[in-house]
């Protein structure tokens, strides 16, 4: 929906969100979570936008609301009615409202020390009673500035002054946040400063209804927290589509000659330019996948890229299309060519009109209102489109994994026969039970896969430590690299264990940037071989058709099994008897 | 006063999402069934956008009726 996206008309959300409720509702395959909201002030319409945000996102929201400022008690006492919402998410909502001891001029270093970490050890009680009891992902607001400053400037750089306190507070509440899993910090601190932290603290509100911040300012809030909670869930967008003319330079490559376009330090609208070329280099150096959908000559384009003083060049798009077809044409194409769903892009153009058609031919595309250029980065950036949440060292190779795709696509080319293709990339897997270091990439990756999944199912990294932990699964990774490069892990089966013998295949994943590579047989004969290990004699499949994963509606027949049931849904439940299962894959060579 | 009352009945009919209100000069909270002291931040919130004007705390909390509301209204607008 448009009018959840960045800038946003506040007073519009905060009127009209019952009706976006109502519509938003009606949309299919929505995931349903269970948010516990823990508040040290009120938190009810933070709750309404929150819930907005995340339908927005494809996220259903249950909520459990503390009592008023009743957010200690509920950590650390317990609470039956809590336990039984079983949180999957736990966000807790304090501000500089909730700090209740300030140094004063009185006070000596050891003593403000002291009180510093007194006020740090009770929200560090607060989160390690949460994480004992629940499996959630907790989200932990860090502390705004305060609206006052008793100490003029020397409230920031000395040790009595508020804002000097805070600051610290902060970086312990930092220093946790890095070295505990399952944990973010939700940065008011960002949001009222962007926001405006005098609007922000309107006093009004918090002697009126305890209100912690004014109420026209928790869209932002509410929109801060679904960015984290979608990250969380795999909701990121992927990739930048990215026009040339007027977007990546100022001016026509087309009429007005490379030498004449604005870009670079010379002129103020060449620098603008520039910076967002920059921008979008930072972008591509966190695994967003460059692309080029612009109305061009091909060559005309590639010359444009080619000007000296331009910091993005050719090798750092993986797909460019510079033609005059319709740009949602050309978009179906990059979505194709590139394997991803044309959902996770981020479609970037300064017409409107090619905004627009875009927008309406490609359902859930972003196709941001970006203003005029001196904005582009603001409005790209504060839609949180690549919220970074678990970053796995796999992102950061992302561009070069596409890049060696495109370089396999042209190798298999010069093949008649597939399977020699396929013997001619050497491919070399490693298949076996989890280990620890890649639990964090398996559950990114099953949120992440929506192709190649034949159930849907979301492990956050607790449910996947879990699974880990547990004797009743079969749980089986898939890496694999040949001579262009290693992919990394790729694939992943969990199997549960019912009645001793029988094993029913609750998640089997695959990345689409490894189809067609007979993978997936070689990892159906390291499950077969497992469950034989353990003398399991049948084998249950199961595909739940979402709009997404239709390329897989069959995987069971390839693989050998036999339908036992189909629903009208389409839903299907296959079984196969292991002990009649032959090896299926000659092309891969299999570690463990 | 007749435009007043018109437009504060739109604002209504929007943050309640109910096209069925008609509001008067005796409207009180007890008439509108999600109209709670949650929901009446969002309507004063409403009501100032839409007037472009502003109530003071202490307005806010001696407010009786949609008739109060009105006159503050009309005494303060902009819009």
């Amino acid at each position: 929906m448009k009018e959840l996206e960045y800038p946003f008309d506040t007073e519009y959300l905060l009127k009209n969100k019952k009706k976006m409720k109502r519509q938003l509702l009606e949309n299919p395959n929505l995931l349903e979570k269970n948010i516990a909201i823990l508040g040290g002030s009120t938190t009810s319409e933070i709750k309404n936008m929150l819930e907005i945000f995340l339908l927005n996102y494809g996220i259903k929201p249950n909520f459990y609301e503390s009592e008023y400022n009743k957010y200690y008690e509920d950590a650390i006492f317990g609470n039956e009615q809590l336990d039984e919402f079983n949180p999957d998410i736990i966000y807790i909502h304090t501000t500089n409202r909730n700090i209740t001891d300030y140094p004063t001029l009185y006070d000596d270093e050891k003593t403000i020390d002291e009180m510093l970490n007194n006020e740090y050890n009770k929200y560090k009680k607060i989160w390690e009673a949460l994480k004992n009891k629940y499996k959630a992902t907790i989200i932990q607001n860090n502390f705004e500035y305060p609206f006052y400053r008793l100490l003029g400037n020397k409230d920031a750089s000395d040790i009595h002054g508020k804002i000097n306190y805070i600051t610290k507070l902060n970086q312990l509440f930092y220093d946790y946040a890095n070295s505990t899993t399952n944990f973010f910090i939700n940065d008011i601190n960002y949001v009222s400063a962007c926001y405006g932290l005098d609007k922000w603290s309107n006093q009004f509100y918090w002697h009126m209804y305890k209100y912690a911040l004014e109420v026209p300012a928790i869209p932002y809030l509410s929109f801060n927290i679904a960015a984290i909670i979608k990250s969380i869930y795999g909701k990121n967008k992927k990739a930048l589509v990215l026009d040339l003319d007027n977007t990546l330079w100022g001016g026509v490559v087309g009429d007005d000659g490379v030498e004449n376009l604005d870009i670079g330090p010379e002129v103020p609208q060449g620098q603008v330019y520039f910076e967002f070329q920059k921008y979008l280099k930072e972008q591509k150096s966190l695994g967003i996948i460059l692309n080029i959908n612009s109305k061009n000559e091909y060559e005309n384009a590639i010359a444009g890229l080619e000007h000296p003083a331009g910091l993005l060049k050719k090798d750092d798009f993986i797909i460019i299309k510079a033609n005059w077809n319709p740009k949602n044409l050309n978009i179906k194409d990059i979505a194709e060519e590139l394997n991803l769903g044309a959902d996770s892009f981020v479609f970037v153009d300064d017409n409107p009109a090619e905004r627009k058609v875009v927008y309406d031919y490609t359902p859930g595309i972003a196709t941001p209102e970006i203003d005029v250029p001196e904005n582009y980065i603001r409005i790209i950036d504060k839609n949180n489109y690549f919220e970074m949440t678990n970053f796995s060292k796999e992102d950061l190779k992302k561009s070069e994994l596409y890049k060696d795709n495109a370089k396999r696509s042209q190798m298999m080319a010069t093949f008649d026969n597939y399977d020699d293709y396929l013997k001619s990339l050497k491919m070399k897997a490693e298949i076996t039970s989890f280990k620890p270091i890649y639990l964090e990439r398996i559950s990114q990756l099953s949120n992440k896969s929506n192709q190649f999944n034949l159930t849907t199912k979301r492990y956050s990294l607790s449910d996947i430590e879990e699974v880990y932990n547990s004797d009743n699964y079969i749980k089986i990774y898939g890496k694999l690299e040949d001579i262009f490069g290693d992919n990394g892990v790729i694939s992943v089966v969990i199997g549960n264990i019912k009645n001793k013998d029988e094993l029913h295949i609750d998640l089997w994943i695959m990345s689409c940037r490894v189809l067609k590579r007979n993978m997936e047989f070689a990892m159906m004969d390291e499950l077969v071989n497992q469950t034989k290990e353990r003398n399991i004699k049948t084998i249950y499949g199961y595909y739940y058709p979402t709009f997404k994963n239709k390329m897989v509606k069959d995987f069971y027949d390839l693989q050998g099994f036999t339908l036992v049931n189909e629903d009208e849904d389409g839903n299907k439940t296959y079984k196969l008897d292991v002990l009649s299962y032959k090896n299926k894959n000659n092309v891969i060579e299999v570690s463990k | 006063m007749e435009e007043i009352y018109e437009r504060l009945n739109h604002v209504f009919q929007d943050v309640f999402d109910d096209e069925n209100i008609k509001v008067n000069e005796n409207t009180t909270a007890d008439d509108i069934e999600d109209w709670d002291s949650l929901e009446h931040i969002n309507l004063v919130v409403a009501v100032e956008q839409e007037f472009g004007m502003k109530f003071n705390m202490s307005e806010v909390t001696t407010m009786k009726n949609v008739g109060d509301m009105a006159k503050i209204v009309q005494e303060r607008k902009t819009k």
